[in-house]
């Protein structure tokens, strides 16, 4: 399958999760799609039949509240062939938490509490450098992530310690929980305060996949330096009523804007 | 207290190669003797102790060992978030090692006061707490971290301590282990643990109270059995700790003597006093004796 494939497939499932369980957070993983697609499509090596072997490379999701984009990649690429992903998300007693949770297979760490995931990605890069092993370590972070101490904290460490096993990707859609970025705590200029942290910095469309898998193959490459991805996204994207718009962060659509949403995902194959 | 544990980790390290130490830039003159020998199996983290916990966590998940020692509330209550849902949610091989339990760095301020760990951490999942008396059981608590599967949390006094326990014969603590330190005449027992305990055997001694005294090194799991047979023997319990009086040893003790009780696992519901600190901040600056007696930790 083709990236823009997964991508639209994703941004389907996800949508068809918020609809009918009325669940939040819908913005944040249409934003968070096209890069995930392209990193399922050949560049995270990990086999869904075997997701706890050790040789894969490893992804840390810090922005679990945007679950619906992940469970949906997940299940497109065959991680969840156990589990029925619409019938079982949010349900009780499942382990589909509208937060994500590793104990569902192909996810690392359990996330919803922001400025988790990029440290403990830290001690996995620094373990596998350590043990001589040559997989792979990602972390998404939400940009509201970059407001938490800890997330500063991880990133010093990284820069520390040379971690060119990491790659760290931004989804820097600009709008968090209650405001635009740049009017609740502004993050800018962003790029050049990680090239002064000693990040090699790459600053990209997040929705042009062209860019992502350039970018996330200059990831895999030999690096001296941790990157950081700044993927600049839409929020809500692909769905144009849903685009940056602060609403789409808590609302789940009705049936007439389910419909609608449909079909633009459609038309963008 | 503190030079035992690290070298009880050191001679542990030789034959565990998991074992990795973090440090959160504390440790000075102190964790040289594990660094000397296993550079490669030892970070300092900086000044950072949401990371260190972060970082532990990653350490862990690729099958390390991990120990991770600061002072007083740095590794804990400064970075409980990351604790609770790092360490003890994805129940991770790491323990947290803090120095200075209690008042042992009373005249640094209530910055350096660790007197409400046993509360916050003994409520996480996954999670239990070891509280050694003396450097024996520094020893001992070390070595049975070093081997449990899961989260723990080591509160060591400082340096200096007592040893307590001159001939004892245990070579392993069993989890929960309760250690009998005197037997006394009368019906009254004091159950206590950390540095504390010392105190506690001074006391005994010097106003000739005649109580026993037992040192409970774990929160969590502790021996039922055991714990029977102390409520069913003495008509007085007295629990002695270093910590506030919410939430404390003091707490656990008669949460489990509740429990107990409700289970028909004892006929009577013990007598149980418990001596702590008043909940209240020390302010002023004063040794750990001193802060001692204003909080008023008094056995009579």
């Amino acid at each position: 399958m083709k990236s823009v494939q997964l991508a639209q497939k994703v941004r389907l499932k996800a949508l068809e999760l918020c609809y009918k369980k009325n669940a939040s957070h819908l913005g944040g993983s249409l934003s968070i799609a096209d890069v995930l697609a392209v990193l399922y499509s050949g560049f995270l090596e990990i086999d869904p039949k075997d997701p706890d072997n050790r040789s894969r490379d490893r992804l840390f999701y810090g922005k679990g509240h945007a679950c619906t984009a992940l469970y949906a990649v997940l299940d497109e690429c065959g991680f969840l062939r156990d589990y029925n992903l619409v019938e079982d998300f949010i349900k009780d007693g499942t382990f589909f938490t509208a937060h994500v949770s590793h104990h569902l297979p192909g996810i690392e760490l359990s996330t919803g509490s922001l400025g988790h995931a990029l440290g403990v990605a830290c001690g996995v890069s620094k373990a596998l450098k350590l043990k001589g092993q040559k997989n792979h370590v990602f972390s998404i972070v939400s940009d509201g992530e970059l407001d938490e101490g800890s997330t500063w904290e991880a990133l010093l460490f990284a820069s520390h310690h040379k971690l060119n096993n990491l790659t760290i990707i931004v989804d820097f859609n600009k709008i968090q929980s209650f405001g635009n970025v740049e009017d609740v705590l502004n993050l800018e200029p962003l790029k050049s305060k990680m090239d002064s942290f000693g990040f090699e910095c790459l600053d990209i469309d997040g929705h042009n996949h062209k860019e992502i898998s350039s970018s996330l193959k200059y990831a895999k490459s030999e690096r001296v330096k941790p990157l950081v991805i700044l993927a600049n996204t839409i929020k809500g994207k692909g769905v144009s009523f849903m685009e940056n718009q602060l609403l789409w962060h808590y609302k789940s659509p009705d049936k007439k804007q389910y419909e609608q949403a449909i079909r633009e995902i459609k038309s963008k194959s | 207290m503190r030079t035992n544990f690290i070298n009880s980790l050191s001679n542990l390290a030789v034959k565990d190669k998991k074992i990795f130490l973090l440090c959160g830039d504390l440790g000075f003159s102190v964790l040289e003797e594990f660094i000397d020998q296993f550079p490669d199996r030892f970070l300092n983290l900086g000044v950072s102790e949401q990371n260190m916990s972060l970082v532990a966590s990653g350490l862990a998940m690729e099958g390390y060992n991990v120990f991770v020692y600061s002072i007083g509330n740095f590794p804990t209550l400064r970075a409980m978030e990351q604790v609770r849902y790092d360490i003890c949610y994805h129940n991770l091989n790491v323990t947290l090692v803090s120095v200075g339990g209690g008042y042992a760095y009373g005249s640094l301020g209530p910055s350096h006061h660790s007197t409400e760990d046993f509360a916050m951490l003994r409520s996480l999942p996954n999670m239990l707490l070891g509280a050694p008396a003396d450097p024996v059981e520094a020893n001992l608590i070390t070595s049975f971290f070093a081997k449990r599967k899961g989260p723990g949390y080591i509160r060591l006094n400082k340096s200096g301590e007592p040893k307590i326990h001159k001939d004892l014969s245990i070579k392993e603590l069993k989890p929960g282990e309760i250690i009998r330190v005197i037997k006394g005449e009368e019906k009254v027992a004091v159950l206590s643990n950390s540095a504390i305990l010392g105190e506690a055997l001074s006391q005994i001694k010097n106003k000739s109270l005649g109580y026993s005294l037992y040192s409970c090194p774990f929160i969590g799991l502790i021996d039922k059995d055991q714990l029977k047979k102390i409520f069913n023997h003495y008509e007085r319990i007295i629990t002695f700790e270093e910590h506030q009086r919410s939430g404390g040893f003091g707490s656990y003790i008669l949460e489990e003597a509740n429990d107990l009780f409700l289970d028909k696992e004892i006929k009577k519901f013990p007598v149980l006093e418990r001596i702590a600190v008043p909940d209240v901040f020390q302010s002023v600056s004063g040794s750990q004796e001193f802060l001692r007696e204003l909080s008023k930790l008094e056995l009579n």
